[in-house]
């Protein structure tokens, strides 16, 4: 012990628990969503001719848990735990942290109530309504003081690269929706879109792939930039090219939103130029994939007996397919053959299952026992149990739609040599279309088991051990600039 | 200025800007100030690790 007797501080890692537990929920709830939305497309009963229950109004509600009660949960949580740790000191405010919590758990809470209610803006991904989206608006402002207010006091001199994408997830997150959820409203439960036409279009897609680029991309390379180097025990492989890494990715992805409007109202010249920009997008993801997963160089036994890293170097790998295929798919030609197919469906979950969830789920399993004071968790065998069902759900679902999405391509532009008509009728490409979402299905089946097994060690974790308390402690000149 | 001469001025400096990121971080006399940031995430297990024997959370939790 020193002399001096230094000052400590307590982190706040209750609100890190919170979120921890509700992404484990959410997690389970959205993706049994999922599940449920794919048999319905099998088995169309399955909505019970029950308005609320039909797909039109549970595919809205799936996108939502899973990218903003899941993912965004899970962002929260780990930005807050991050920020602390490598700031060396306290959230800015507990009582505005836990508004965050509150808060974002109640717009959630508030979707799961107004979607199935049919009640919906209809942009993709910014469904809700215009009282919800002042509350999102609200809360999210007080993530960014939180986080923000975290970084200023902070007893480091350096800013770590995670908290660099945290940071520009964050911010550009509250831009996007702010301009995107502009409307009139009409009543308290309608509104209409400012904008109109080609621009709507432009505007909602601006919102949409800058949503996937900072929310599903630059918060979840925040996660990967601390919690790969944490589970490998070796430093990230190359900090410098972090650095560069951030400013081409998010210099970059700005541009790339026109490749969702190939052959629309929207300008040729637009289109062209987000595919130019996607291509080039290209180059920083690989960046990026390449530096998480190089920081295992010479380390790769470890992937043999850690489960945990593999849930995290393997989302790298799937990180790097998808965005190798979304350049390919952004090329116009190739678009004009995926757009509308299930290709589409089938790289979105080989980024959001494969890249974001995996991530996640080795996130969660690395602070589970960590947050509530024990060594080790409950079993990792059961770990390595779920990142087989895990990877074999995933695998099944992509797979398929490639399949099922080239297929449907073809059928579609399919037009007999004789007379020019069309070969084949819509129905008929949806009949041939059934096999692949059975198989689907079964992969959702298996995700959602590996999620529960997930919940069930995590709980078990949780009953032996009891909530960490960790401390700092800093040199006293600087907990004097703390207190001051 | 025009819109177009704006934008097209815009452009060049960022890209610029970017070249100018790079060559900064790929300098010599930042690798020592990286190599240190990159190391600062684990300064916390050497402390604890030094003061006593404690629970070793932040050890592995792999087997
Ligand atoms: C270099 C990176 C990427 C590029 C250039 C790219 C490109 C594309 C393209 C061309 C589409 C299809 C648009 C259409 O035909 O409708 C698409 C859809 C989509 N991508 Fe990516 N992608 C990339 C990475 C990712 C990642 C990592 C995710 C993570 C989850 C992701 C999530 C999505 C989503 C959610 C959609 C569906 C949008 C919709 O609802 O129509 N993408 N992307
Ligand atoms: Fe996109």
């Amino acid at each position: 012990m020193s002399q001096t007797n230094p000052q400590q501080i307590e982190y706040n890692l209750k609100v890190v628990r919170q979120f921890t537990v509700m992404t484990i929920v959410w997690g389970i709830i959205g993706m049994a969503l999922g599940v449920w939305i794919a048999a319905q497309l099998i088995w169309p009963e399955l909505n019970f001719d029950t308005p609320w229950l039909t797909y039109s109004r549970l595919r809205p509600l799936h996108t939502n848990a899973v990218i903003f009660a899941f993912g965004t949960s899970a962002l929260m949580g780990t930005s807050f735990y991050i920020v602390q740790k490598t700031c060396r000191t306290k959230l800015f405010s507990d009582k505005l942290a836990s508004f965050v919590f509150w808060s974002w758990q109640t717009i959630i809470v508030l979707a799961v109530i107004t979607l199935p209610m049919g009640l919906t803006s209809s942009k993709e991904y910014a469904e809700l309504e215009w009282p919800i989206d002042i509350l999102i608006a609200l809360s999210w402002i007080a993530y960014v003081i939180v986080f923000f207010g975290t970084l200023v006091k902070r007893n480091t001199s350096h800013i770590y690269v995670a908290n660099w994408f945290y940071g520009a997830f964050i911010i550009v997150i509250a831009v996007l929706h702010i301009v995107n959820s502009m409307a009139m409203p009409v009543s308290f439960t309608k509104s209409y879109s400012v904008y109109a036409g080609a621009v709507d279009a432009m505007v909602q897609w601006w919102y949409g792939h800058n949503a996937v680029g900072f929310l599903l991309t630059a918060g979840f390379l925040g996660m990967m930039y601390y919690f790969v180097p944490k589970q490998a025990e070796r430093p990230v492989y190359s900090y410098r090219l972090s650095v560069v890494h951030f400013w081409a990715l998010i210099g970059l992805y700005i541009w790339a939103g026109p490749h969702h409007l190939h052959y629309t109202a929207l300008p040729d010249w637009t289109q062209s130029l987000g595919m130019v920009m996607s291509v080039i997008l290209f180059v920083p993801s690989w960046g990026g994939m390449i530096n998480g997963i190089m920081t295992l160089s010479g380390a790769w036994h470890k992937l043999k007996t850690d489960p945990i890293l593999r849930f995290l170097i393997v989302s790298l790998s799937f990180y790097g397919m998808s965005t190798f295929e979304g350049p390919m798919m952004s090329i116009k030609s190739v678009n004009a053959l995926s757009h509308y197919t299930d290709w589409t469906i089938g790289h979105v979950h080989s980024g959001a299952l494969g890249w974001v969830a995996m991530i996640t789920i080795g996130a969660m399993y690395y602070l589970i026992p960590r947050l509530w004071g024990q060594t080790q968790i409950h079993s990792v065998r059961w770990i390595n149990i779920h990142f087989w069902l895990h990877t074999i759900g995933v695998v099944l679902y992509i797979v398929a739609l490639w399949i099922s999405g080239v297929m449907q391509g073809l059928m579609w532009r399919a037009v007999n040599a004789d007379d020019g008509t069309l070969t084949y009728s819509f129905v008929e490409s949806v009949s041939e279309s059934y096999p692949f979402w059975f198989i689907r299905f079964v992969g959702g089946l298996f995700i959602v088991a590996g999620m529960i097994l997930m919940a069930v060690n995590a709980y078990r974790t949780i009953k032996a051990g009891k909530p960490t308390t960790e401390t700092i402690d800093v040199a006293p000149r600087e907990a004097a600039a703390q207190s001051a | 200025m025009d819109y177009i001469t704006w934008r097209s001025l815009y452009t060049v400096l960022v890209f610029v800007l970017f070249i100018c990121i790079g060559l900064w971080a790929y300098s010599k006399g930042r690798k020592k100030r990286f190599d240190e940031a990159a190391n600062s995430i684990f300064e916390e297990d050497e402390q604890r690790n030094n003061k006593q024997g404690n629970t070793k959370q932040e050890s592995k939790n792999n087997e």
